[in-house]
């Protein structure tokens, strides 16, 4: 028997949730983006009117307003984002424990078990549409198909508010007839190179000569036409069995451009004490640090290296991203904005081997420290304790790392195997 | 003391805790001072409030005869729907 799986996307997500919260805004286009005035500032979503005006994703802000005036542009707030989400996955998890998120807004449902108890996956479908929108006061558009993939389309395909169910006998008139780029993992790249093999549309890619995708494309193209066929099996994995969360960074653009180690320092300082206090608060330790780091002239780079005893020092995460930034930056450009990730993402009660060369009571008195400085700001704000090295430059140290761009990597589609064969 | 941003009023609201977990509002203050007693508690539900701007947990509840919707938010505040 088939499947039945929806895969429900909350319509652009952050502006939605800012839009209920200011209802003052109502029929108004608004972005939400970061802060214009320090400097770093792009459109993270739009809302529909401000799509309308053509302002897109991605898009700097005075670009936006450029071709918008009248646009109101509001800072993000993840957490409060983080708020809707875990509430729409509530909702979910009363009619399925097959739950995949994709990132923040999307998830896969795997509704099969429960369709013959709770009605079709239609009905299912309808029904988390209008709890989403009466409880939350946010619209989703739910693909419902047998396979991932085309649920995921079916999302794609009407918006706002809308259900599109793809069977198994209209696929062939709305998935079929679509231009290649709207398959899931058909970048801008891959489109070109599909549409010069007058590959134009998921149907083509869908009858095409297995051997002729896998000579231009290689083992991605058989995993395409699969996607296409709606032959996909990869199965929606089971709520809590994978940590919603990859990795936990901050990044920021800072005020002035960096210009010395010392700058760098202060800022990586700040942003590894807002990594660690993230990962205590939510009770992880990380075994890989990562950092980032953009030029002037916006040239970017990323390095990362995996740390024997995972950890959610402050101290001991600074370290580690300044031994790898030594390491790799030369200072041939003065820096413009940097960031710092921990992935590789353990429960904090995990038991690991200690180190020969680690104090173990050293870190243990740090820890202490850092969940004490942690309790402190949580009663008294974030300003009530802060590093001397701060005090070297006030306006480099007034960026809140904490109130900057928290970063949530979804876990990629491929992690979760996609098997090919090879007869295609 | 409440606080009014546009159509949302937060109010300072007298609840009870059930041994069970239900909580219930018993009264509330108003913006401008008076206490009201909640008579009765109709319904309790998820909403969003699309006027006031915010989504909670909405308990409808009689208030002298009329029907109110006091929102307990996520943020543990309790808001009013203002009418303008």
């Amino acid at each position: 028997m088939d499947r039945a799986i929806l895969h429900s996307d909350m319509n652009c997500f952050y502006a939605a949730v800012e839009m209920l919260h200011h209802p003052e805004f109502a029929g108004r286009p608004l972005a939400v983006g970061g802060d214009p005035e320090a400097r770093h500032g792009i459109v993270l979503t739009a809302n529909y009117p401000a799509k309308k005006r053509g302002v897109k994703t991605g898009m700097v802000l005075w670009q936006a307003r450029q071709i918008c005036p009248e646009l109101v542009i509001v800072a993000p707030r993840m957490d409060l984002y983080l708020r809707f989400s875990r509430l729409a996955h509530q909702i979910y998890a009363e009619y399925t424990d097959l739950q995949e998120p994709f990132g923040i807004d999307e998830s896969w449902l795997d509704v099969s078990a429960s369709a013959s108890a709770v009605g079709d996956a239609r009905h299912i479908a309808a029904e988390i549409r209008a709890r989403v929108k009466k409880e939350l006061g946010l619209t989703v558009s739910i693909g419902v198909s047998w396979n991932k993939i085309y649920a995921k389309f079916g999302s794609d395909y009407k918006k706002p508010d809308a259900i599109t169910e793809i069977t198994r006998e209209n696929y062939r008139d709305i998935v079929w007839r679509a231009p290649v780029s709207d398959l899931l993992y058909v970048g801008r790249a891959t489109a070109k190179k599909l549409r010069s093999l007058g590959l134009n549309t998921i149907g083509d890619v869908a009858v095409c000569e297995p051997r002729i995708l896998t000579a231009h494309l290689g083992k991605i193209g058989l995993i395409l036409r699969i996607f296409a066929c709606g032959e996909d099996q990869t199965p929606v994995s089971a709520e809590g069995s994978a940590s919603p969360i990859k990795s936990i960074g901050n990044s920021t653009t800072t005020p002035r451009d960096l210009v010395s180690t010392d700058d760098v320092r202060m800022v990586v300082c700040l942003l590894a004490e807002s990594v660690a206090a993230r990962l205590r608060e939510n009770h992880f330790v990380g075994r890989n640090i990562g950092i980032s780091v953009r030029d002037n002239e916006l040239f970017s780079f990323g390095r990362q290296q995996q740390i024997e005893v995972p950890t959610n020092i402050s101290d001991e995460i600074a370290e580690h991203a300044m031994r790898i930034f030594l390491r790799h930056y030369r200072w041939e450009k003065p820096i413009r904005s940097v960031g710092v990730r921990v992935a590789d993402l353990v429960p904090d009660a995990y038991c690991y081997q200690t180190s020969l060369f680690l104090d173990e009571r050293m870190r243990e008195k740090q820890l202490k420290m850092d969940m004490a400085v942690d309790a402190m700001r949580r009663r008294f704000g974030h300003d009530a304790v802060l590093r001397g090295r701060l005090y070297c430059d006030r306006i480099l140290a007034g960026l809140d790392a904490k109130a900057d761009d928290h970063m949530v990597h979804p876990h990629s589609y491929f992690e979760k195997g996609v098997h090919v064969s090879e007869e295609g | 003391m409440s606080e009014r941003i546009g159509c949302k009023v937060y109010v300072d609201v007298t609840a009870e805790f059930s041994s069970d977990g239900v909580l219930r509002p018993l009264g509330l203050v108003w913006e401008d001072g008076t206490h009201y007693a909640i008579d009765r508690v109709k319904k309790i539900e998820r909403c969003a409030s699309r006027r006031a701007g915010g989504a909670g947990i909405m308990y409808t509840c009689v208030v002298g005869g009329r029907e109110i919707h006091l929102f307990y938010e996520e943020n543990y505040r309790w808001f009013l729907e203002a009418r303008e």
